[in-house]
């Protein structure tokens, strides 16, 4: 006979009745919207709060808004919305800058090779990475450069000054990331190295960019980088903020690839030594494919924070997507109460996009490279 | 057959140029060969260049007058000032913006990081919205947002709107009530500060009593029972009045101090969870009152007041299942111990010696704003943008932090019986701190750097009077600069060391 223990049950817990409801969206909402009373109340601040902020939202971009084709004088009504009408009419301003529209065909191609080109080498399935790579990283970039400046094969020669929009907004971002790669890499490798002298080179670069704002080292670029070079050279103005980028994004690419490289397994180094393989093999081959790849995810949101940044270069002066924008709204033919809401939304939108789909594609990358075998 | 033994005689001789160390002394040297060269060729180049412009280097032009405007600053400013003043100027511009910043996007991004773990799906989805919209947006857009297309698109002075507390809000920004202490108001504020440490040493004193004895002082009990009973009764007369608003009746203090005192007596009795779900809904129901109608206009009053009522009850509902029945005792926290020294003793003493703390309204004159505090746009626009972009990053980091801690804590520390508050006080928030920390640091340093994109929009911070005018005027570039990446220097390499301090302390000790 078992011993009669207090907190023992001794007979049968009564069956349940069955639950009335085993899904569809009225338990969904018991569940997710009304499970307590302080989570009901939550809920209809959060109703509340909806209620008073989209409909004018709502109103501003769509409802009220006029439509590309309208006219300046339905956006100087009283209470109109976006006037989207500006944006369409100063669509080509936004996106080329004051580039001459019967060339507006060479940055096209520049942005149809870009695509046909990043497509294929951003997806994981695609085939000739290497010769992908290879256009990418370099042929690309002296195309695109010819293509845009001219002055070559009998294109007209098209000077930076008249470069800008959104053009200009890739160019930088672009070169900036291409550039930096190799730099942010070497660094993050002296980094790591047992040198002291290299070591603290790197170190001190590393840090004093990470430590400043971009703005001051684009100033800077546009301000010393002329007085450093030989007397009587001349820098162009766009090159001189690509040279502050690139150095800039360089250093936080370099801290991106340490967390890579401090992630491999010594076992990783040791077994590229022992296979006998000189340091730059052992890296090559080794290690830094294997860390690169970890670190994938860091690098396109490096790569994000760099998007962003480039808007920074309409303070030196240069007009990328942002400059472009907020020079138009002062464009009095379109002057109207929302028009420089409009423009700000619209660039605030494109950035947007880009933005957005490049963090997607880093959560996608993490996903797919998390193999599981994590402790 | 003999073993060959490799391990000992002398070393086999290799050629040194295989020599590891030997290899890596010739790299280093050359390294270094190659930056001092390059370094040489930057200075040559630099002092070649400045002797074609006729320039001179040096310091010495700090002590020079500035003679140039700045239109908000906070230490006294004249057009006699010299350039080291304005260079202080700035930075204090500079610092004053980082740290308002950081208090408001501190207090968004935990409020939308923890919102965005709601269990409740609505809260989450709107957190996360915010933060996918704004954290992909350049900050120096939204600044931009804030400053051309909602800040300058404010009524002219003469139709400012009226916000309540007589803040003012126009074109030329927010004017503000100026606070203006007498001379016995600091003795509040050293009152104020003194409470507040003793607060603190009683609450630190009562909760390691608790923790050796497993209960709190008699003494402790004691006082808090009467300090229970004070804010008890504050808090009433402060419902009262509130409700006072709706049945106009309840406003007058003779009938609200009764009320209050009823309310005292309750909460001696069992009856006491229904004085705090009382005071919670009548709160709720005044301050929804309020708002409600001022958000939607064209919804009619009575539909809006039930409104309201039915939120204030069910904050009611809640607080009622909160409030423990018992009264004080010595097992729970007196929480309205240190709130009555806080609060209370300042608050007694401000009345006791005749201390004054005026308020200066802003008066609009003939064309402007006399009198206040007048919050330049560019200033409001800038701790607007800077607060909510890096909410959003916040938000991420505090989000993570929390998901860091296992489900297995959770589930520990409700095996123990913990309650959800205590459950997140005492075991999951002191773990996700030493997460969440290292990154939220690095973000305050993030929102000082961007508080240098003020140049942008003209609010007079470090990099726009330096960087900016001061350099333009007198063309010395590289003093300048590097001044300026000096200040941003020091402030980074501070941080850094705060973080190393603290991770120092807060590390694991691992086996």
């Amino acid at each position: 006979m078992a011993m009669d223990f207090g907190y023992v049950r001794k007979d049968f817990v009564p069956a349940k009745a069955a639950p009335g409801r085993t899904g569809g969206p009225i338990l969904w909402a018991q569940k997710n919207l009304f499970s307590t009373p302080a989570n009901t109340l939550i809920t209809v601040i959060g109703l509340l709060f909806l209620a008073w902020a989209v409909p004018p939202i709502y109103n501003f971009l769509l409802g009220h808004a006029v439509m590309p084709g309208g006219t300046v004088e339905e956006c100087r009504l009283e209470g109109a919305g976006a006037c989207w009408a500006y944006i369409h009419a100063r669509f080509n301003f936004f996106i080329y800058g004051f580039y001459p529209i019967e060339e507006y065909w060479r940055p096209n191609i520049v942005f149809v090779l870009l695509a046909a080109l990043i497509i294929p080498l951003l997806t994981p399935s695609a085939p000739f990475k290497r010769i992908n790579a290879l256009l990418f990283f370099i042929v690309f970039p002296i195309v695109s450069f010819y293509l845009l400046n001219g002055g070559v094969f009998g294109l007209r020669y098209v000077p930076t000054e008249q470069w800008g929009g959104l053009m200009v907004t890739l160019i930088i971002s672009l070169v900036g990331i291409i550039c930096s790669f190799p730099i942010g890499v070497l660094l993050a490798l002296g980094r790591q190295s047992k040198l002291p002298i290299i070591k603290t080179l790197c170190v001190m670069f590393i840090e004093l960019w990470r430590a400043v704002p971009l703005i001051s080292v684009l100033f800077m670029a546009s301000i010393m980088l002329p007085l450093f070079m030989p007397a009587g050279t001349s820098v162009d103005k766009l090159l001189r903020a690509l040279v502050g980028v690139t150095l800039f994004t360089s250093a936080y690419l370099a801290e991106v690839v340490r967390g890579g490289l401090q992630a491999l397994p010594r076992g990783q180094y040791e077994a590229a030594a022992s296979l006998g393989l000189g340091y730059w093999k052992r890296m090559y081959f080794v290690v830094l494919p294997q860390a690169l790849k970890h670190v994938i995810p860091g690098i396109v949101n490096s790569f994000i924070a760099l998007f962003k940044d480039t808007s920074l270069v309409s303070i030196v002066g240069i007009f990328d997507l942002l400059n472009t924008v907020q020079a138009a709204s002062s464009d009095i033919d379109w002057a109207s109460p929302t028009q420089a809401v409009t423009g700000y939304v619209f660039a605030a939108f494109v950035f947007w996009i880009f933005c957005f789909a490049m963090s997607r594609y880093s959560l996608w990358m993490e996903r797919r490279l998390d193999t599981g075998h994590k402790r | 057959m003999a073993v060959h033994d490799n391990f000992s005689g002398p070393a086999p001789r290799t050629s040194l140029l295989n020599d590891p160390v030997f290899r890596g002394v010739i790299y280093q040297l050359l390294v270094v060969f190659l930056v001092v060269g390059f370094l040489g060729w930057i200075v040559l180049n630099t002092a070649q260049n400045l002797a074609i412009q006729n320039k001179t280097t040096g310091f010495d032009f700090l002590f020079r007058t500035a003679g140039f405007d700045i239109g908000f600053s906070l230490i006294p400013w004249s057009r006699a000032s010299l350039y080291w003043e304005a260079f202080l100027a700035g930075l204090l511009n500079t610092l004053l913006a980082a740290v308002i910043g950081i208090f408001f996007a501190t207090i968004i991004g935990f409020s939308l990081g923890i919102a965005r773990l709601s269990s409740n799906w609505l809260i989450a989805r709107v957190a996360t919205v915010y933060i996918e919209t704004i954290r992909n947006i350049p900050l120096l857009l939204q600044l931009f947002f804030w400053y051309f297309a909602v800040l300058k698109a404010m009524p002219a002075v003469r139709d400012s709107f009226l916000l309540p507390l007589g803040v003012y809000v126009n074109l030329r920004g927010i004017m503000v009530p100026k606070p203006l202490p007498d001379h016995e108001f600091t003795w509040v504020a050293v009152a104020f500060v003194v409470c507040l440490l003793a607060a603190i040493a009683i609450g630190v004193w009562a909760t390691r009593q608790r923790t050796r004895t497993g209960r709190y002082p008699a003494s402790i009990v004691a006082s808090a029972r009467i300090a229970n009973a004070v804010v008890t009764f504050a808090l009433g007369f402060i419902a009262f009045i509130a409700l006072g608003q709706v049945i106009p009746t309840l406003a007058t203090p003779m009938v609200a101090a009764a009320g209050a005192l009823v309310l005292v007596g309750i909460s001696f009795t069992p009856y006491r969870p229904f004085v705090g779900a009382f005071i919670a809904a009548v709160l709720a129901f005044t301050v929804t009152g309020f708002l409600l109608p001022g958000m939607f206009s064209s919804v009619p009053p009575a539909i809006l007041l039930l409104v309201a009522a039915a939120i204030g009850l069910t904050v009611g509902w809640i607080m009622l299942e909160r409030i423990g029945r018992t009264p004080v005792d010595a097992s729970k926290f007196p929480v309205a111990l240190p709130i009555l020294v806080v609060v209370g003793i300042p608050l007694a003493l401000y009345y006791l010696i005749g201390a004054e703390l005026a308020f200066e309204v802003p008066v609009l004159q003939r064309f402007n704003f006399q009198g206040g505090l007048q919050l330049p746009p560019e200033f409001v626009a800038l701790v607007f943008g800077l607060s909510i972009y890096t909410a959003a990053f916040i938000a991420e980091n505090v989000r993570g932090g929390i998901r860091a801690v296992s489900h297995g804590q959770t589930e520990a520390a409700q095996s123990l019986g913990l309650k959800d508050g205590d459950r997140l006080r005492l075991v999951i928030i002191p773990q996700a701190m030493r997460v969440i920390v290292p990154p939220l640091t690095s973000q305050y340093l993030n929102l000082t750097k961007n508080s240098s994109l003020g140049a942008a929009i003209g609010y007079a911070e470090l990099v726009n009077v330096f960087m900016g005018t001061t350099l333009n005027q007198t063309g010395k570039a590289i003093e300048v600069v590097a001044l300026t990446m000096a200040v941003y220097l020091t402030i980074s390499l501070l941080t850094s060391a705060f973080m190393n301090w603290y991770n120092g302390r807060v590390a694991l000790v691992e086996r």
